[in-house]
């Protein structure tokens, strides 16, 4: 079934979109604070638009290419959108809309510093997270992989204090070095295979070079996308990110930059090397490994974690290798699985993530064990915060279940018994180090809290929306974006399969 | 011995004086010292274009009568680029001395381990 | 007229040079009109040769009337029309850009000053478009003499360093002439094309062995080749502000672009004595890329930082050449072009620095983004090029030196040219950091804070106008590679 190709622009004017709103943000600078406000929200509105629009098409098999642009010799930038393309951009695109009402409330609430530079990068961070969805070749990726990295950096180091300009550069060394390795594996590719266009089910082969060769290729261009996934020994990065304003951290460090990474690893294992030649050359049981590991170790020291974001940190390393390990298992279940928790992960953390900032900026606490009570002063915000560690924990009805069960079936359909046993060990370990918060917060007595209420409106309803999102799509999958087909799709071609048992919902 | 004599032994003598012109530069602590090893590295570089240029049994390339065989004139090109190679010799001196007046006046020592300890205090 | 375009390249800067110190007499602004009409007219007669050099060929012009061998010609092929083009906009740039450190000097000390710019300008000029050998040392050291002044403008110590830099740039000189006598007595003609012609049998016979060494030794302390490149850290720090981004960012590549014209077109690149020259050279230069990106590391001082990240960036323009294929020579001349505007750029803005608050100290550039917005936004572009990020201009060259390396399957190279982006995104990323992160705990003075802009326009806009640069020479050089350089490199194109 080759899908047929629209040549179309939509596609950039998704990612330019936000580049020209960065430029008038800085523009604006701290002059005119709603124009300002006003040229963010107008560009996520925009840039949904364009994206969605695009749905119906992508959702018919039809696939959208805008023209490619010769830059150098060998590198040709080119854009398409294709159903993976489209699951990561819709996500990132509806979540930058939720965000950015989210970070007015939080910027003003807090009295935050920089504010313009703060919207300017975020602007530029989600043309490049839609440069990296939309990408139609190895070279395009690396592109915007960069352009993410150095435009996530004045958000780490936003405070600009000591403490931020070290996990700036500890950031920096991650990202920088690996992001070199993953050039070289590219560039490799591109001499072997001739090319470094995705396709679906991968281009490489056996043919383009020795079995040895193509596991240490393999082996550099995983740690160029597993180092921003977050996934174990190269998540040293991610917990001292969290010095960062707190939407920064939602948005990017559990959306943009950790999914990208997970993206990554989705476009090498399906579109580049290909389910077939990585059980071939048996790379993939090693990524598969790194996963598991990473989803228990990083759940256990989630449980020592005081602080509450640096606990959501570890939280995230873990979840993000759910999807690494779904895709790993290279079973049509297992594809979708973790292409879905993708989706999944993003709207609870997000939830997550959104009701530490309110705490922070309303009653100005960060650690959980000065939390005790705050559920009688912040119902709404608890609440959410209740329903997406169930999620994550994976309790049937919220959206994290649907992944998970995915996964666990792709595990059986590829009969390693191992990983279902690692996903079960995680799902308790989640409850424990998550749902004590929710406890602790509604059921311990404490004084502590009589003099703030809730949290501002413009920070409680993103909460409030994400949260419900999250249920919706637990009973729904399919509801509103369609995410669940698309995810289905993507599996589908690349694994070539027609039908899927069981699974799905 | 008559060969090398004819043949060879001005090469050497004008890579000794090549080398001893080199030496002087690095092994001198004056300035003045060096420039003046300096200038004769490069009259050493200049007597070898000229060798190249001469002949045996031939004369200054002057018209002598109606004598037109290029065999009796030695090769003045060499000659006229090495004047030029004198030229740049002696602005090139003469930068130097100015730049060593400036240097004296107020470093007040032409010496070079003086000047750079006191360059860098 | 327009035959005379040729010549007028270089004899129009030349003119004005002369006649400088005697303008100056009535006015500054007259000198500084003057000069910047002389370099405007060699931009242009640049541009016009280029376009014409494209449609028509190779451009041979005989001064005098003197066919070669026997007179000097030009020799305008596409490379050395764009070279030429590169430092007539270069050299127009920083002379505008000079103005204001000027404003204080008395008019003859001003004429003189720019009497040498244009001098040095003429000498690289005519060095590029030469096809003569003797006439290439003519050229190198009128440019270097000229610098040697304007090295010694900038003060004290300045004098002590420029006196050095002499003393090794005439050994350096003389090493090169030796070599172009050792080709002569071998051949007996200096014009390049004829030389190439001659040679061809010859280059395995020992005068020509003796004169690549000579040749390499001059060329490379012209060029700040490692391990010949002391006298840079100092001759770059200490010079003249308003000159040292010329003498930083294009003296220093000429004689790169030198040894390409000597191994790639006048020798024979395959043959054997050349060929083990450029691999030992490229391996000099692999180490001189590695141990200037640390020593870089381990600066204080602005612009002595920048002094030892251009001793790594000439390596790669020599790994290029070491590397020897079309890719690779390819990315040699893009770097060329490229990073003389990226170091000029970076020179431009640590002058004006200096201007606005005195400080040439890393750790004192605190808090500069409040006071110098643009400058310190084109130090950033600046920096990302120098680290290698697209799409500015410093990723594309590197790029095709990268992939021309894994073509030939110098894995090595590929490693170095890796490993020291890595290198300089530290000290480059540490500057930035200061810039816009850390607090000033004193307040740093102004010291010219004059209108409304953060520098004199006259600075300011030839920083804006070289930082653009660096954009779209990045975003842009595809044509420029595929319309221009590919049939600049020997070889045709590709």
């Amino acid at each position: 079934m080759t899908p047929e190709i629209l040549l179309d622009y939509r596609p950039l004017w998704a990612v330019l979109i936000s580049l020209v709103a960065a430029i008038l943000i800085l523009m604006t600078g701290e002059k005119n604070r709603n124009l300002r406000e006003t040229w963010t929200i107008l560009a996520a509105f925009g840039k949904a638009a364009i994206v969605f629009s695009m749905l119906p098409l992508v959702l018919g098999g039809k696939v959208i290419e805008s023209a490619p642009i010769h830059v150098a010799y060998g590198i040709i930038l080119q854009l398409r959108v294709d159903t993976a393309g489209m699951l990561f951009a819709g996500l990132a695109s509806f979540l930058w809309i939720v965000t950015s009402f989210y970070s007015i409330g939080y910027m003003r609430g807090h009295n935050e510093k920089h504010q313009t530079g703060y919207f300017a990068s975020f602007a530029v961070c989600l043309a490049a997270t839609m440069g990296i969805a939309f990408s139609a070749n190895l070279l395009t990726f690396f592109v915007f992989y960069e352009l993410l990295t150095i435009a996530t950096y004045p958000l780490v180091i936003h405070k600009r204090d000591a403490e931020a300009i070290r996990s700036g550069r500890k950031y920096l060394a991650y990202t920088l070095i690996s992001g070199q390795l993953f050039l070289v594996a590219i560039i490799w590719t591109y001499i072997a295979a001739g090319t470094g266009d995705f396709q679906a089910g991968g281009f490489l082969t056996l043919e383009h070079g020795s079995t040895r060769m193509l596991q240490v290729m393999f082996f550099f261009m995983s740690i160029g996308a597993a180092v921003k996934a977050g996934v174990m020994p190269f998540h040293g990065w991610l917990p001292d990110a969290m010095v960062a304003p707190t939407p920064v951290s939602a948005l990017l460090h559990a959306v943009a930059v950790v999914k990208a990474g997970a993206f990554g690893i989705l476009r090498v294992v399906g579109y580049v090397f290909g389910p077939e030649l990585l059980g071939e050359i048996g790379a993939a049981d090693v990524l598969a490994w790194f996963a598991a590991f990473t989803i228990i170790v990083s759940s256990l020291i989630a449980m020592n974690q005081d602080n509450l974001k640096r606990r959501l940190a570890f939280s995230t390393v873990g979840q993000l290798s759910y999807v690494v390990l779904g895709v790993s298992l290279m079973t049509p279940l297992g594809l979708l699985g973790g292409m879905f928790h993708i989706i999944a992960h993003a709207f609870m953390k997000i939830t997550l993530f959104f009701c530490a900032g309110a705490i922070l900026v309303t009653a100005h606490k960060e650690n959980i064990s000065e939390m005790h009570g705050i559920g009688k002063k912040m119902p709404i915000t608890i609440g959410a915060f209740t329903i997406a560690s169930l999620g994550i924990a994976g309790v049937p009805f919220i959206v994290g279940f649907i992944s998970k069960w995915n996964i666990a079936l792709g595990a059986l359909q590829g009969g390693q018994w191992l990983y279902i046993v690692v996903l079960i060990g995680s799902a308790m370990l989640a409850s424990t180090y998550l749902l004590p918060v929710a406890y602790m917060g509604f059921f311990k007595k404490s004084d502590k809290f009589t003099k703030y209420g809730e949290a501002r409106k413009d920070m409680l309803i993103p909460i409030v929306i994400t949260a419900t999102i999250s249920v919706v799509l637990g009973i729904l999958p399919n509801f509103g974006a369609h995410f669940y087909d698309l995810a289905t799709m993507s599996a589908q071609s690349i694994v070539h399969s027609i039908e899927l048992i069981g699974g799905g919902w | 011995m008559y060969e090398f004599l004819t043949n060879s032994l001005i090469y050497w003598l004008v890579a000794i004086l090549f080398l001893l012109g080199f030496f002087g530069i690095l092994a001198n602590n004056n300035y003045v010292k060096k420039l003046m090893a300096m200038n004769i590295m490069q009259v050493a570089v200049i007597i070898f274009f000229l060798i190249l240029g001469q002949k045996l049994g031939a004369t200054l390339p002057v018209l002598w009568g109606a004598d037109t065989t290029v065999e009796h004139y030695i090769n003045p090109l060499p000659h006229a680029l090495m004047l030029t190679a004198i030229v740049v010799s002696l602005s090139t001196t003469g930068v130097a001395l100015a730049l060593l007046m400036r240097i004296q006046k107020h470093y007040g020592e032409i010496e070079e381990d003086v000047i750079l300890r006191r360059m860098n205090k | 007229m327009r035959e005379q375009l040729p010549a007028l390249i270089v004899v129009v800067p030349l003119a004005a040079a002369l006649l400088a110190p005697l303008v100056a007499y009535f006015s500054k602004t007259m000198v500084k009109l003057l000069t910047i009409m002389a370099l405007l007219v060699a931009n242009i007669s640049a541009v016009t040769v280029l376009i014409q050099v494209l449609n028509e060929g190779t451009l041979n012009y005989h001064f005098g009337g003197w066919a070669p061998p026997w007179g000097i010609e030009y020799v305008y092929d596409p490379l050395s029309s764009i070279m030429a083009v590169l430092i007539a906009f270069v050299a127009l740039v920083v002379a505008i850009y000079a103005g204001p450190f000027l404003e204080k000097d008395a008019k003859f000390k001003t004429g003189i000053f720019y009497s040498l710019f244009l001098l040095l300008s003429v000498g690289l000029l005519g060095m590029m478009v030469t096809g003569d050998v003797f006439n290439l040392y003519v050229f190198l050291e009128i440019s270097s003499l000229a610098g040697y002044a304007l090295i010694a403008a900038g003060g004290n110590r300045a004098t002590v360093a420029a006196f050095r830099y002499l003393l090794i740039g005439t050994i350096g000189a003389s090493f090169y002439l030796l070599g172009v006598g050792y080709l002569y007595g071998a051949t007996g003609t200096l014009n390049m094309a004829d030389l190439a012609e001659i040679l061809v049998p010859l280059m395995d016979s020992s005068a020509v062995i003796v004169a690549i060494v000579m040749i390499v030794i001059g060329l490379g302390i012209k060029m700040a080749m490692f391990p010949l490149h002391g006298w840079q850290p100092d001759a770059y720090t200490y010079s003249h502000p308003a000159a040292t981004a010329l003498i930083a960012g294009v003296m220093a590549k000429v004689p790169a672009y030198a040894a390409l014209r000597f191994f790639f077109f006048v020798m024979v690149a395959s043959a054997g004595p050349v060929h083990k020259a450029l691999q030992v050279m490229g391996l000099l230069a692999a180490a001189g890329i590695i141990i200037g990106s640390i020593m870089a590391i381990a600066q204080k001082d602005f612009r002595r930082m920048l002094a030892y990240s251009s001793v790594a960036q000439i390596g790669y323009i020599i790994v290029g050449l070491a590397i020897g294929n079309s890719l690779a020579l390819i990315g040699a001349v893009l770097h060329i072009i490229n990073h003389a505007i990226m170091k000029s750029c970076l020179f431009l803005v640590a002058g004006g620095v200096k201007w606005r608050i005195g400080e040439h100290l890393v750790e004192k550039y605190k808090e500069l983004n409040k006071k110098l917005p643009l400058t310190m936004g084109v130090l950033i572009i600046a920096a990302l090029s120098m680290v290698g990020l697209p799409p500015t201009a410093g990723f594309f060259s590197k790029w095709y030196l990268v992939l021309g390396a894994i073509e030939e399957g110098m894995w090595f190279y590929v490693v170095i040219i890796i490993l020291s982006s890595l290198l300089n995104a530290i000290y480059f990323f540490r500057i930035l950091e200061n810039v816009y992160m850390k607090k000033s705990d004193q307040e740093v003075k102004d010291i010219n804070s004059d209108g409304k802009f953060e520098l004199p326009l006259q600075m300011l806009v030839p920083i804006i106008v070289l930082g653009l640069g660096i954009l779209i020479l990045g975003i842009f050089n595809e044509p420029l590679v595929s319309q221009i350089i590919q049939f600049a490199i020997p070889g045709g194109g590709q």
